[in-house]
């Protein structure tokens, strides 16, 4: 029998608050779905399952507050018999009737820690079992989890081999291969691994240009009155809900893309299906040279202040390699900025099967002429990126216009 | 060397003739160089291998010198550091020890403690190993203590292509290259292209592909590593032998290489085991290859014993064939 232990998401998370099961005992699980939520200080966080088997039954309950190490649940390797006929029940009753017996157990898991190493992460391998450096980068390359494997070689120990028969084919099989097996619906938020996701994004940004025929608009934009705005605002607020512009930016193009539906949606067999909701995917640059674009859900409804904390919870867990399904599917449109880098206009691929992306450049103070006077005013320049087979210039001109004059009154945002 | 019909261009031949041949090239191809040590002239050498050379270039390209290593050697680190490219002769690598301060301390660092001002293009080439009856005082192996010294370069020719090649490259060298010859070596024959020349001496080579585990090994432990590795194959097992030609510098891209693939590696070094040339080649593979490891390192080194006269102790002494497949069966967890 294994445990769902309380993973450490983290150096400095010593405990977490389980919020949510996503299964029910008697669910089967595979290594890699998602089957519990957890609070901690950096957010609500999808946790994967290291095992392979079915949950046998929970020991905490959910709103409970947990140090990490401690068992969540147990799960039942497909190898171990079940523990009585009885448990061979149908499994869809089983919810119904356990609460009971799993009641003490809630009570005793806060007070359990002493036994497993509350500081230790959740490892899938039992203690002692040697495995060769060799066995272990393979099955880290294929996400295999070592406790599955029995070990040939001397004492148990985990070879090559034993990996490639876990595996069930020889190593030279390309990475691409696993895919369908141990994740089969995209669910898996592992690790960063960055050439993966340079393999990705080449495949992606390939297809962009291959099939989306795309159009450019640039626009100038004084954004004075923005600066101004947030200046007064962040006096009033402690630094860590201070807002940046690139709130505002996101805000008035989700405000815009729903006046604007041509440039809010998926273009898919053929047509183009404009997308009620407004999720912008925000491109975040990855420390070793990853880019990925996760989306903000419904920013359109998103006050300034919940944006800003959505935006640093996902950069923050985009950095740490956390992002979840959802938000990786669903951007409707893309923002994307290099603002701090220090250039002024920045033209986008289209993120498939998306229609289109806004660019930012930094800010630059200008002579602009206002009411007949020439001033210095705050000046970004705006591009527009977007598929020419669902809108045309004409149509972008007054999206792009319209997010300008939406950063007027910041206040209004 | 597998090819057993003979080829037009292709002479039979022996390890000994080899070294003879590339010395007499050596002297002919350039006027500087002269071979000089115990016994080279008149006797012809210990081994026989410049027999012949005093009459066909006379005193001044072949000269006899006196039992004394720490002086001849010095003089030819002077006639080198002068312009002249010797090559000096030390009978074997157990009376080089009475030259080690001229090699450590002169040849290896006056570069260094010239600023750069002068070189010391010279040869030194001397017997090493064991395997002759010849006692605890005659039966060393030190050319890995040589390969430990920064300023020198230090080679092992193994086959009958580097025994002919390795001198004449190691004379373009502008710093000192020791020349490592394994006494048990001499007598092999076997067949070289007539027109043999120069090799290159900084790369291992596999002697022998294969994909389950790699044999690394050098000089005279060559031969009972291809024995071994034929006795592996008997039993499903593809050993790679990779023989190291140059100890120092090693070709660590040619060994992780070999690695990389079989993720196993026996290590095979006549020298004793505490602190041998076999234990830097394993830390070297642990630095640059963890990752790739499947199974722990193995070694298979002499001894640490004074090498045995008597022939069955001598034998159990240093490595041989059985222990190198014991070994690598023991990597790869079929012991």
């Amino acid at each position: 029998m294994a445990e769902f232990r309380m993973p450490s998401l983290g150096a400095d998370m010593e405990a977490g608050t389980l919020v949510q099961w996503l299964v029910k005992p008697g669910d089967r699980v595979k290594h890699g779905d998602i089957i519990a939520v957890v609070e901690t200080q950096k957010g609500a966080i999808e946790i994967e399952s290291f095992q392979t088997g079915q949950i046998e039954k929970f020991l905490v309950d959910v709103g409970t507050k947990v140090p990490v190490g401690t068992p969540l649940a147990e799960i039942r390797a497909e190898s171990e018999a079940k523990p009585a006929a009885a448990a061979a029940a149908p499994p869809p009753k089983a919810p119904a009737e356990k609460p009971a017996p799993a009641a003490p157990p809630p009570v005793q898991a806060p007070v359990r820690p002493p036994s497993p190493p509350p500081v230790a992460p959740p490892t899938p391998v039992a203690a002692g079992a040697r495995t060769s450096p060799a066995a272990r980068r393979l099955a880290e390359e294929r996400g295999i989890d070592l406790s599955t494997i029995t070990g040939s070689g001397p004492q148990g120990a985990i070879t090559y081999a034993d990996v490639e028969r876990r595996l069930g084919a020889p190593a030279a099989v390309p990475e691409k291969k696993r895919a369908p097996a141990a994740a089969p619906e995209k669910k898996r938020a592992p690790a960063l691994n960055l050439d993966a996701m340079r393999t990705a994004i080449a495949a992606a940004m390939a297809r962009s240009k291959r099939e989306i025929p795309h159009y450019y608009l640039e626009h100038q934009v004084d954004v004075t009155p923005c600066e101004q705005w947030l200046a007064q605002k962040n006096a009033t607020l402690p630094p860590d809900a201070r807002l940046l512009i690139g709130v505002l930016a996101l805000k008035a193009v989700a405000l815009a893309a729903r006046r604007f539906p041509a440039f809010n949606g998926f273009y898919r067999d053929n047509k183009f299906e404009p997308s009620e909701a407004v999720h912008v995917g925000v491109a975040i640059a990855i420390r070793g040279g990853g880019l990925t674009a996760p989306a903000l859900h419904d920013v359109d409804r998103l006050t300034l202040d919940e944006l800003m904390a959505r935006m640093r919870d996902l950069i923050q867990r985009t950095r740490a390699g956390r992002i979840r399904s959802s938000e990786i599917a669903d951007p409707t449109i893309t923002v994307s900025s290099l603002g701090e880098r220090g250039v002024e206009a920045l033209y986008g691929i289209i993120y498939p099967p998306q229609v289109a992306i806004v660019g930012f450049g930094k800010v630059v103070v200008r002579p602009w002429v206002i009411d007949g006077a020439i001033g210095p005013r705050s000046v970004v320049t705006m591009t527009l990126a977007a598929d020419h087979r669902v809108s045309d210039g004409h149509a972008g001109a007054l999206f792009l216009a319209e997010i300008g004059r939406l950063l007027q009154e910041p206040d209004k945002l | 060397m597998q090819q057993e019909t003979v080829r037009a261009g292709t002479i039979e031949t022996t390890y000994r003739e080899a070294v003879k041949q590339a010395i007499r090239d050596a002297i002919k191809r350039d006027e500087r160089v002269f071979l000089m040590g115990e016994d080279v002239g008149r006797y012809g050498g210990c081994y026989a291998v410049s027999k012949g050379l005093l009459a066909e270039f006379g005193p001044e390209r072949i000269r006899d010198t006196p039992l004394s290593e720490s002086g001849f050697t010095g003089a030819g680190i002077g006639a080198a550091m002068a312009g002249m490219r010797p090559i000096v002769e030390v009978m074997t690598v157990n009376f080089s020890l009475l030259a080690l301060d001229q090699i450590m301390n002169s040849a290896a660092t006056l570069r260094h403690m010239s600023g750069n001002q002068f070189g010391v293009p010279l040869v030194i080439r001397m017997a090493t190993g064991a395997g002759r009856q010849l006692a605890a005082q005659h039966s060393h192996s030190l050319e890995g203590w040589y390969a430990h010294i920064p300023g020198i370069k230090v080679l092992a020719p193994a086959t009958l292509e580097d025994a002919r090649g390795m001198l004449w490259t190691a004379l373009q060298d502008p710093d000192p290259v020791l020349i490592f010859e394994n006494v048990m070596l001499y007598n092999m024959s076997g067949k070289l292209a007539a027109d043999a020349g120069p090799v290159d001496i900084d790369k291992a080579a596999v002697r022998r592909p294969g994909r389950d585990i790699s044999l690394i090994t050098y000089g005279g432990s060559l031969w009972k590593t291809l024995e071994a590795a034929t006795t592996l194959a008997g039993e499903g097992i593809e050993a790679e032998v990779i023989d190291l030609r140059s100890l120092r510098p090693l070709d660590d891209a040619t060994i992780m290489a070999s690695v990389g693939k079989t993720r196993r590696a026996v290590v095979i070094d006549e020298g004793w085991r505490s602190g041998s040339l076999a234990a830097e080649v394993g830390m070297r593979i642990v630095e640059q290859a963890f990752w790739s490891l499947d199974g722990p390192l193995g070694r298979v080194c002499s001894e640490e014993v004074p090498i045995p006269y008597p022939a069955h102790l001598e034998n159990a002494a240093i490595p041989q064939a059985d222990k190198i497949v014991a070994a690598a069966k023991a990597a790869l967890s079929k012991a």
